[in-house]
């Protein structure tokens, strides 16, 4: 298979609620992308609905959610139930933004593949992504 | 085999690869002298305090003479809790009151939208309606305490609100002081918490203001604002540089509607960051005084010199906080308080050393308003109007950063103006490679950040502010219930009402007080205009 044909991998990163700060989503989008994964960005206001249609839309490997309002965990938890209910089990899901080290526990139990909190690099980021998510074939 | 301590000699203590630049990326002489001013003009550029064009300060006495405002931004969960907050906040120390508002607020949503699902009083107060808004001044009295209202898209609404509760407690409003933040440009910029388009939202603006104009004499209709520009990531000059030419422009699109730069213009106020690097932000806010004051007076014609003195209120830089050590974000505020003060702000607002990580509990908030306490009190700045006025490095930063902002001036104004160049996606585009930047020059340390890329160290978690979800349930009751005892068809000939309005060119003031009068939610009022205005969202490029 030539270089072109190998399949990179394909990550969502989404805005879910009302937040509309995006200065972290965009510079991981950036990351993500000039580290060689096709990124999907999905812009501002989206609901967990919108977020679970283009990942499947997108055939994605991976969602990544900016979080920084605190609404962290019932976004969460509607974004796992829906990628249960549309047999999506195997897309991961990672979420940064500001979240309570109290609330880390819950999101783990959850499923969540990786949680950035402030401080992270884009670095930890591209690697955390490598790791979880298979290499381009 | 024992551990050999690892000591940092000479060689290894100056990082590398730290750059000799402001956090801005601005490059610094190790040393400035008398040949980097010899073009400063002392009557032609900076003035005394008091005098034209300002760079100096806007007070002759400064603060000697009164007192910057130590006003923190506060709110969270319910209107009760809230109001308990500024009770407390009013009784140590603080000057006035700051309203932070939640998400759904922010964005004119009910705590019922789907939209809403976890974020209902998790960033600030849920206000849904003039209900809440009661609940959340019980006790405080109007005439008394100036109220700045942290609020943008639906800002006429809560400025209803707010004019409706000040006559029930027996307060025209033409008594009532204080702020609507109300900057609706740098939300399409860097805040993001737009609504409707660009166009239908300089009308709002333009109809508050000149409601203000005629019933408010005592409230300042705009806070035009350059602190979330850079906390998206903009340089110091960026953010200067936008927000004056955001003020540029509702001051074109207020002369443009037909009214008289003088009757308005020295009721516009300002809102700055106060960032990391301490001598370059000093710079920055005397620079912003001398070209608001000349671009009033030169551009515009305006006669008033309160037309040309730039009024502001500075918050100290919530990026630079961070998660690691929090407890060295007090120092971190306490620097940046102070080079709003040798700035001379008029109104200060410090950060919590838990900004970031939730929002300020009752211990960490204290900290944040004794910080500007001490500095009032103990240090001996404000003894002396612009200390460091005639230093050669300030006064040449001063000059640099008002080059800068300049330029972008005639490339906005090559544009069309800022709505064009906001359509266009100019100001978001410089900031988001400033953002991108900066990133790249933490990660290569060119850029340390204590605790974060250097001195890093393992730790435990601190208390912090935990918002209940039961407060979304709580929300969401108390706004069912007001459906069912308010007026309908009071709110449904309102609603009406407010939309022909929004259709045609009369006032919006008028409908919006009618309708929050019959308790009309923001999220009904909004929808109205929804409706008429349509939604922006900008193409999701990154």
């Amino acid at each position: 298979m030539s270089e072109s044909e190998k399949r990179r991998r394909r990550v969502v990163i989404a805005k879910p609620g009302l937040d509309g700060h995006d200065r972290g989503a965009k510079i991981i989008a950036r990351a993500l992308r000039d580290a060689g994964m096709e990124v999907i960005y999905t812009g501002l206001r989206q609901s967990p609905e919108q977020i679970v249609a283009a990942a499947a839309q997108e055939d994605a490997d991976a969602i990544g959610l900016s979080i920084l309002s605190g609404a962290h965990l019932p976004i969460c938890r509607r974004v796992v139930e829906l990628l249960g209910e549309r047999g999506l089990q195997g897309v991961k899901l990672f979420v940064g933004g500001i979240i309570p080290t109290q609330d880390v526990h819950e999101l783990e139990a959850l499923g969540v593949a990786g949680i950035f909190l402030p401080g992270a690099s884009t670095r930890d980021v591209i690697r955390a992504f490598e790791e979880a998510l298979p290499s381009p074939a | 085999m024992k551990k050999v301590l690892e000591v940092t000699t000479g060689e290894a203590r100056a990082t590398p690869r730290q750059a000799h630049t402001t956090i801005s990326g601005r490059p610094i002489e190790p040393l400035y002298g008398p040949a980097d001013t010899v073009s400063v003009d002392y009557e032609r550029d900076l003035g005394d305090p008091g005098q034209f064009p300002y760079t100096r300060g806007i007070h002759q006495t400064m603060y000697r003479g009164k007192m910057w405002t130590m006003r923190q931004f506060a709110g969270f969960g319910t209107a009760a809790q809230t109001n308990e907050r500024f009770k407390y906040l009013l009784a140590h120390g603080g000057h006035g009151l700051s309203v932070a508002f939640d998400l759904p607020t922010l964005m004119g949503r009910d705590p019922d939208h789907p939209l809403s699902l976890g974020e209902v009083g998790k960033c600030g107060v849920a206000i849904a309606s003039l209900d809440d808004m009661e609940t959340l001044f019980e006790g405080i009295p109007l005439d008394q305490v100036s109220t700045s209202m942290t609020i943008n898209s639906p800002a006429a609404m809560l400025l209803a609100f707010y004019v409706l509760v000040g006559e029930k407690q027996g307060t025209g409003a033409e008594a009532l002081s204080g702020t609507i933040q109300n900057d609706i440009l740098k939300e399409f910029i860097a805040q993001k918490e737009y609504i409707f388009p660009p166009r239908p939202s300089m009308r709002i603006i333009v109809d508050m203001i000149r409601y203000c104009t005629e019933r408010m004499p005592r409230w300042n209709t705009i806070s035009i604002s350059g602190y979330h520009i850079r906390e998206a990531g903009s340089t110091a000059a960026q953010e200067l540089a936008f927000t004056l030419r955001d003020g540029i422009e509702y001051v074109q699109w207020c002369v443009n509607a037909g009214m008289d730069v003088d009757s308005f213009a020295p009721r516009l106020s300002f809102f700055f960051n106060s960032h990391s690097d301490f001598f370059e932000e000093i710079a920055k806010f005397r620079a912003a005084r001398r070209i608001w004051g000349r671009t009033m007076r030169d551009r515009f014609g305006a006669k008033d010199p309160r037309s040309w003195m730039l009024r502001f209120h500075t918050q100290t830089a919530g990026v630079s906080l961070t998660a690691q050590q929090p407890y060295n974000n007090v120092v971190r505020t306490a620097l940046q308080a102070l080079a709003g003060v040798l700035g001379g702000t008029q109104s200060l607002h410090t950060n919590s050393l838990d900004e970031a990580l939730a929002l300020p509990t009752e211990e960490a908030v204290t900290i944040a308003l004794r910080t500007q306490q001490v500095i009032a009190h103990e240090s001996g700045v404000v003894n002396a109007a612009d200390p460091l006025g005639g230093s050669w490095f300030v006064e040449r930063l001063t000059n640099e950063i008002e080059a800068e902002a300049l330029d972008y001036f005639r490339r906005i104004d090559a544009m069309g103006g800022m709505v064009s160049a906001v359509e266009k996606g100019y100001p978001q585009r410089e900031i988001q490679e400033s953002a991108f930047r900066f990133q790249q020059a933490v990660e290569r340390k060119e850029k340390i950040i204590v605790g974060v890329n250097e001195h890093v160290m393992d730790e435990k978690p601190i208390p912090i502010l935990y918002i209940d979800d039961a407060v979304e349930k709580e929300q969401v009751e108390r706004v069912a219930a007001l459906r069912r005892r308010r007026d309908g068809a009071r709110l449904t000939r309102a609603l009406g009402d407010l939309r022909d309005a929004a259709r045609g060119t009369d006032n919006l003031m008028p409908p919006i007080l009618e309708a929050s009068r019959a308790y009309a939610t923001i999220g009904e009022m909004c929808d109205a205009l929804r409706e008429v205005f349509g939604e922006y969202e900008e193409p999701a490029i990154f």
